[in-house]
């Protein structure tokens, strides 16, 4: 799925969402969000927050419309971007089977 | 499926709603509260809101108790909600005692497999008592007779309904012979597909007379509170639906259908509903010389095309006799319905703002707000700020995060950060949807209403992106106001759109919400004359003005929104359904009703996006002598709100441009722009003409927020942010910012009654 230019290329979109999750990406980096968004696996992880501002938790949307969502809560993240990177990870992992903490 | 249960901060265990979202100091409003874990009891109090947000980034939560007599516990109960449509008949005469009858209908199932669902009931379902047409559990067509003693018989149809296909669906019984035949027939027959499925069966159950209403589109629960609780809702279309006290063959149910009654048939018929009469009201006709007439529960929604519409008509009340459908859904819901649990008498000197009720017990709280609005025609201050009641309610409980999550994901250009509330709506359907949603069966929600909570208008309640949102991001404005010492006066939408022009005309200076998106045409004129007869107008917000709404006439706190033609707006109206049920004006985007939001206010919505936000630079129309006022103590290159709590600038999440080829007034002064925005931000549909690439807000040089200033007739003037992000950039800094700075000059000079 991950249009992969081999392991340097990666590791710098990897690195470049690590550094700003948020606001202008590089085209390449968009372009691979884009890809993640539209084939998102299942299940679809959210965020819920537990204290504004200080503890997020992980939680994931039922398969369908009307499912229940779970709370996964053996992992506290302190700031959104902790947690956007466990997802960017998850959702990397899936594409690759490689995890882009290693790199 | 089962899951772990929610932690307990995750729940919520209080909730609840009031009769009204504005009084006047001396009238009552009345709160109605539901606890959902048993409590015994609540305590209740009055807080006035000043800044909703509890953001650390913020001004931080400013909610001050105000002393009232009714402060105090409260015993509490849960509280259900019964949502789902239909249409309850009463008194018509026992299915049971007639010597053989006909029930019959046209209909257009949406969820044909998620049965069971009644099409046309006398039935109580608690006793097993009684007749209906229902779809079974898998989805064929069936009756069921019942003795309400025990013994039951339901006949099927060979094949299943297959969805969004018209049939022609009925059932004859006939005493003398026990005979039941059962009708299902495509209204269009094509080659290959089944066209007619009939069946005949001889029953031994008598049908038993189970003294409740007659129910289209559900059946009766219960015996204790007959027609008020209702099950095995229908989903999808049901059309003509017709009763006659004899066994009709497949000709006569032809005769029956027509419309007047055919004069041979008329002898037999026992109603004739007809659901394109008095679409604009709760009430349903009966055609026949029997008056058999009922009234719809929970809004199904009406003026939706027929099974006989041609597509040559788009309106709804040039061909009524195409519009004969009610479209009805199992998660419809109008008026919760809750017993009152305390009531509150404002207090004659209570100043006019924005307040709210805390409910709360040991395990959680809510906050119910409102507004009080001053006694008429006694206005007590020179600035008045328009509570955007109608967006509250148009994204009233939306379930976008979790039932859209790809979508909004783009938006928002992150991971999605749910609210407690949102995990309480997903297991709750019965709260009802925004206008943004889409009921269980994919048609699109166009009605929504306050008589319910609605748990995203809550000071305290947001996070993540939606914590400048709509309610909560205008209380940074009131926050501002009241910072700077500005005496100011609320009024809702609804309010507005009720008194009009009248209402607002003693004001030097009306200002607008973070998000004024929704406007009914009452509304749209009284802002356009008060500018014009002199009146300041400070549209402090993005994407106002934008869509269409419609009030009911007659019933209170709801509005109708029709997705018609384009616009970002997560359902689209079908073909045909584009004029509101409510008063039959044309729905969609103001621009394509000749009304684009520029030409109120200068500019109209061009991008939205949620990561984060940016700034605006001065523009050369800010350098003209008429726009000096603005600029006042700000530098020739300094970039105006480059900070701030909804994504860290004053130009974001939903953002305006001038354009004046949709009558931008001339002498508009475009005074400063935005730039730089980011992936996140997309320009709106509307615009591009041709299969292009939608740009990014890094590439579309649209993606931007323009602010604008003009005069107007008779010494009035306009100045709009067109962005969402201004309001919460106001407190940057102790309010010591250009923001403020700005917003400020802008309100002083016009409160300053010197004409322009
Ligand atoms: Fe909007």
């Amino acid at each position: 799925m991950v249009h992969r230019k081999g392991p340097a290329y990666d590791r710098a979109l990897a690195q470049e969402f690590r550094r700003r999750p948020y606001g202008r990406h590089s085209p390449a980096l968009q372009h691979l969000l884009n890809t993640f968004r539209l084939n998102a696996g299942k299940p679809s992880y959210v965020l819920v927050c537990r204290q504004p501002g200080r503890e997020w938790l992980l939680a994931t949307l039922g398969e369908h419309r009307g499912d229940p969502i779970t709370i996964v809560d053996n992992q506290v993240f302190h700031t959104r971007e902790e947690a956007e990177w466990m997802r960017f990870r998850l959702r990397w992992k899936a594409a690759t089977g490689e995890d882009p903490e290693t790199y | 499926m089962t899951a772990p249960p929610l932690p307990d901060w995750a729940r919520t265990t209080i909730i609840g709603y009031s009769d009204r979202i504005s009084v006047k100091a001396g009238e009552r409003i009345d709160f109605k509260v539901s606890c959902e874990d048993d409590a015994p009891a609540f305590r209740a109090g009055i807080l006035r809101v000043i800044c909703g947000d509890h953001h650390p980034d913020g001004p931080g939560l400013k909610l001050e108790p105000v002393e009232v007599s009714m402060a105090g516990e409260y015993p509490a109960c849960r509280q259900p909600i019964h949502a789902g449509s239909c249409v309850v008949v009463p008194g018509t005469p026992d299915l049971g005692a007639l010597p053989g009858f006909t029930v019959l209908a046209l209909i257009w199932p949406t969820l044909p497999d998620r049965g069971p669902q009644a099409i046309l009931s006398q039935w109580l379902d608690e006793t097993g008592c009684g007749f209906m047409l229902h779809i079974d559990t898998r989805g064929h067509l069936a009756a069921t007779l019942g003795d309400g003693q025990g013994s039951c018989e339901t006949v099927r149809s060979r094949h299943v309904l297959e969805p969004r296909t018209w049939y022609l669906v009925a059932a004859t019984y006939d005493c003398t012979t026990n005979v039941i035949q059962l009708h299902k027939e495509r209204l269009y027959a094509w080659p290959g597909a089944l066209t007619r499925d009939c069946v005949t069966a001889v029953t031994s159950t008598p049908i038993g007379c189970p003294r409740v209403p007659m129910v289209i589109a559900g059946n009766c629960l219960s015996a204790e509170v007959p027609g008020q609780l209702i099950g095995a809702h229908f989903n999808g279309k049901i059309d003509s639906p017709r009763l006659a006290k004899c066994p009709l063959d497949r000709l006569e149910m032809n005769l029956m259908l027509r419309e007047p009654l055919d004069a041979e048939i008329e002898h037999c018929v026992l109603a004739a509903w007809d659901f394109s009469r008095g679409i604009q009201s709760d009430s349903v006709t009966d055609i026949s010389p029997n008056n058999h007439h009922g009234v719809t529960v929970n809004l199904p929604a009406r003026a939706m095309t027929g099974h006989n519409w041609t597509g040559e008509i788009m309106d709804w009340q040039a061909a009524p006799e195409q519009y004969g459908a009610i479209h009805f859904h199992e998660d419809d819901l109008y008026d919760a319905g809750w017993a009152t649990s305390f009531t509150l008498d404002v207090p004659v000197d209570l100043r006019s703002g924005i307040y709210a009720a805390r409910v709360e017990t040991q395990s959680g709280r809510d906050h119910i707000p409102f507004v009080v609005r001053p006694r008429s025609g006694r206005p007590t201050a020179d600035v008045c700020f328009l509570f955007s009641s109608a967006t509250y309610m148009a994204y009233a409980n939306s379930h976008k995060n979790v039932d859209a999550p790809t979508g909004r994901e783009f938006e928002c250009g992150s991971m999605l950060e749910l609210r407690t509330h949102d995990l309480f709506l997903n297991a709750h359907r019965e709260y009802g949807y925004s206008t943004y949603d889409t009921h269980r069966d994919g048609s699109g929600v166009c009605y929504t209403s306050r008589l319910r909570p609605i748990l995203d208008m809550r000071p305290d309640s947001h996070v993540g992106q939606d914590a400048r949102w709509n309610f909560t991001a205008d209380t940074h404005i009131t926050d501002w106001l009241e910072v700077g010492d500005y005496t100011y006066d609320v009024i809702t939408d609804e309010d507005l759109h009720d008194e009009g022009l009248a209402l607002i005309s003693p004001y030097r200076v009306l200002i607008s919400g973070t998000h004024p998106e929704y406007t009914s045409l009452a509304m749209w004129r009284a802002l356009s004359t008060y500018r014009d007869l002199g009146g300041r107008l400070m549209y402090l917000g993005g994407n106002g003005f934008y869509w269409r709404v419609a009030y009911h006439p007659d019933l209170p706190g709801v509005l109708e929104v029709r997705r018609a033609e384009n616009g970002p707006r997560g359902w689209a109206a079908e073909p045909g359904e584009y004029y509101h049920s409510f008063t039959g004006e044309y729905g969609g985007l103001w621009r394509y009703l000749g009304r684009p939001p520029q030409a109120l206010v200068g500019v109209g919505f061009s991008a939205a996006g949620f990561d984060v936000s940016s700034y605006y630079r001065r523009q050369p129309g800010s350098f003209d002598q008429r726009a000096r006022f603005i600029f006042e103590g700000i530098g020739d290159e300094e970039l105006i709100g480059d900070f701030g709590a909804a994504g860290g600038g004053a130009a974001g999440w939903e953002i305006d441009i001038h354009d004046d080829r949709l009558q931008a007034p001339p002498n508009t002064l475009v005074v400063a722009s935005s730039e730089n925005h980011s992936n996140a931000y997309v320009t709106t549909p509307e615009d591009p003409e041709g299969c292009f690439l939608p740009l990014d807000g890094v590439q579309d040089p649209k993606a931007r927020a323009d602010m604008v200033f003009f005069e107007c007739p008779n010494g009035g003037a306009v100045f709009s942010t067109g962005s969402i992000a201004w309001g919460p950039a106001l407190s940057y800094n102790g309010y010591n910012n250009n923001v403020s700075r700005i917003t400020r000059n802008v309100l002083d000079r016009f409160l300053d009654p010197s004409s322009f």
